[in-house]
């Protein structure tokens, strides 16, 4: 009789207590602004905590290392050979390495943007949203509520960043190799004209950024590909193989229709910056490009997304 | 069985709807869902939560707890039907129904590079409700109230499944919560750790929160649930006061005697049904006539009586009674 007496209780008490609670009466938490950027920099911090994101980022910083050691010991034989065979075949940026070390920047750029880069950035665009399927976080996120709309605009800023983060480790690292190895100063452009070490390094800048933006599309790429499956593996692996299907493709001659659309096709525009004056319609053409990706792949991870049963 | 049934067509006084608001904490009406194999996971359920209840959500594997759940916290859309969450339709209003809800559902999930606290950081920087200026204090606090205030720093993928648990449990308390769904929050607990839950329910449950609590373990719901819904394959069975549910199971006649033969003989003269005899306990559905008759009629019978008296019937009579099927099988 006891748990009967209970209940009457209970329900004598509703009114007064729970269904008060529960009415127009009780406050209703509002959204801050201010207060829903607090996801994105926790989600920058958790990406950049990871030690998946940091072992990507250890191996882009590797790689302007290579090329920086590299040359160094290449230039150092042929100086101790007395040959007069110096100049290489490498790309254009390459040759330039020795007489100055801001040039590492660039070359380790061209690189990294056909392979290293886009493969971390699929990486991390692909696990986006599957990866926290996979481990069945994206259900607590959501009931928080963290918003559909609202994650997804999280991690497409969170890609964005890892984008730039990952250009800029690259950048940095050639730098800090090219001033500890090669000469600096002056350095001559594509055209052949002159410019001083500090335009110079402004132009780096610059170029950095134009990467990171060639990135954009992928990105976008890579987060829609991750809201159509619960398997952040799938999901990494499917991005990653689109962009090596995209490189296939602008290899192949036959398909020179199709190549303009893939979004690779001008990423090596970017050495365009090195022209006095600058040219810019590959730039251009590049930055369009990535901004037709993101807003077509964005709009259906959006559509997907925000429609999606959620059972993991 | 027919009280039960009783219980299914009489709602408890607090959910009849006079106002909005006054409507429960949870209410669906012909809630469904069919996935798209063609599967129906939840088919026409009528529930209705008590705002200020501890609501126990009963059923076997497989018979559609789950996907309610997650049709009720907005994680997917129902084929048709509808659910309102205190008192607002869902999912469209997840956005300003879900702050004041907290929620395990299907076990915890935590990034295990993170550490315990660093993981309810993240789970209330998603709510765009919560203060950031009082959020180390209110994860702490919650750390603190489910007993993991001393692994707070430690990696969660060091965690054992019980501390799992209770990180998954404190994030649904880092905020004061209006209505909490616990599915199946004492999993893989010890049993004091399963003490300790069914304290901080009743705790909450004193505050005022609704409580929407689905478990396997049936003696647990018993305890702490003041209602009780129970689920078989997609459609709702019973709900109701739990005082009344286990009332629709009759309980039973057991004599306990070293002359189990005779007296089995005996009580099926006084008119016992469904005798039978197991060792030195016999039972049987109890007879209409006074219980003192059917002693002195054993006895007259030379019958060696050690204890005679009334089973109460457990929610888990109720239960197999209702399902007509063994707890734990797939439905």
């Amino acid at each position: 009789m006891s748990r009967a007496d209970t209940t009457a209780e209970l329900r004598d008490e509703g009114p007064v207590r729970g269904v008060g609670a529960v009415g127009e009466a009780a406050p209703v938490r509002a959204v801050r602004p201010l207060w829903s950027l607090g996801l994105l920099r926790n989600e920058l911090l958790t990406t950049l905590r990871r030690w998946r994101t940091l072992a990507l980022l250890a191996v882009l910083a590797a790689v302007p290392v290579l090329i920086g050691v590299a040359v160094r010991i290449e230039t150092g034989g042929a100086a101790a050979h007395g040959g007069g065979d110096g100049g290489g075949q490498g790309p254009a940026f390459l040759a330039q390495i020795t007489n100055n070390g801001l040039f590492l920047v660039f070359t380790a750029l061209a690189a990294t943007l056909p392979v290293f880069l886009p493969l971390a950035v699929g990486v991390v665009a692909g696990d986006a949203i599957a990866g926290e399927a996979s481990a069945g976080t994206l259900r607590y996120l959501l009931v928080a509520p963290a918003g559909r709309t609202r994650l997804l605009l999280t991690k497409y800023a969170t890609v964005l960043a890892f984008c730039l983060v990952a250009t800029l480790v690259v950048a940095v690292s050639a730098l800090a190799m090219g001033v500890l190895l090669f000469p600096l100063g002056d350095l001559t452009t594509i055209s052949g004209t002159r410019i001083g070490f500090a335009e110079g390094l402004g132009r780096a800048l610059l170029i950095a950024l134009v990467v990171a933006a060639s990135l954009t599309g992928l990105a976008a790429l890579g987060l829609f590909v991750s809201t159509l499956t619960h398997s952040g593996v799938a999901a990494m692996a499917t991005t990653v193989g689109l962009l090596i299907t995209a490189q296939i493709l602008e290899q192949v001659p036959q398909l020179h229709a199709i190549q303009p659309y893939l979004f690779p096709h001008y990423w090596l525009s970017f050495a365009d910056l090195m022209r006095e004056p600058v040219y810019w319609d590959g730039l251009v053409k590049n930055l369009e490009l990535q901004a037709l990706y993101a807003a077509v792949f964005g709009s259906a991870a959006w559509a997907r997304f925000t429609t999606k049963d959620i059972t993991a | 069985m027919d009280e039960a049934a009783a219980a299914t067509e009489t709602p408890p006084p607090a959910s009849s709807p006079q106002e909005a608001g006054e409507e429960g904490a949870i209410r669906t009406r012909a809630l469904t869902k069919r996935y798209r194999g063609g599967q129906l996971a939840v088919d026409g359920l009528d529930l209705t939560v008590p705002a200020g209840s501890v609501f126990g959500f009963l059923g076997p594997n497989g018979s559609g707890k789950t996907t309610t759940i997650r049709m009720l916290m907005g994680l997917i859309e129902p084929t048709s039907g509808t659910a309102r969450v205190l008192g607002r339709p869902m999912p469209r209003h997840t956005r300003t129904v879900l702050p004041h809800v907290g929620a395990l559902i299907e076990g915890p999930a935590l990034y295990g590079f993170l550490s315990g606290r660093d993981n309810l950081l993240r789970q209330d920087a998603a709510d765009p409700t919560a203060d950031p200026r009082t959020r180390r204090a209110r994860v702490a606090a919650a750390l603190d109230r489910v007993g993991l205030a001393a692994a707070a720093g430690k990696k969660a993928r060091a965690y054992s499944l019980g501390m799992k648990q209770r990180l998954g449990l404190a994030a649904a308390l880092l905020q004061p919560r209006r209505l909490l769904v616990l599915d199946e929050p004492t999993n893989g607990l010890d049993p004091q750790g399963m003490r300790e839950i069914r304290t901080l329910v009743r705790e909450l449950a004193s505050d005022g929160t609704t409580v929407f609590l689905s478990s396997h373990l049936l003696d647990e719901i018993e305890q702490v649930c003041t209602h009780a819904a129970v689920m078989a394959r997609g459609r709702l069975v019973v709900q109701g006061p739990v005082a009344d549910l286990a009332a629709g199971a009759r309980g039973r006649l057991v004599v306990t005697t070293p002359d189990p033969a005779e007296a089995a003989r005996v009580l099926k003269e006084q008119g016992a049904g469904d005798v039978t005899a197991d060792g030195d306990r016999v039972s049987g559905e109890p007879p209409e006539r006074d219980l003192a008759e059917v002693t002195a009629a054993l006895v007259t019978a030379g019958v060696r009586v050690r204890g005679l008296g009334i089973e109460r019937a457990s929610l888990e009579d109720a239960f197999v009674a209702l399902t007509g099927e063994g707890f734990d099988v797939a439905g």
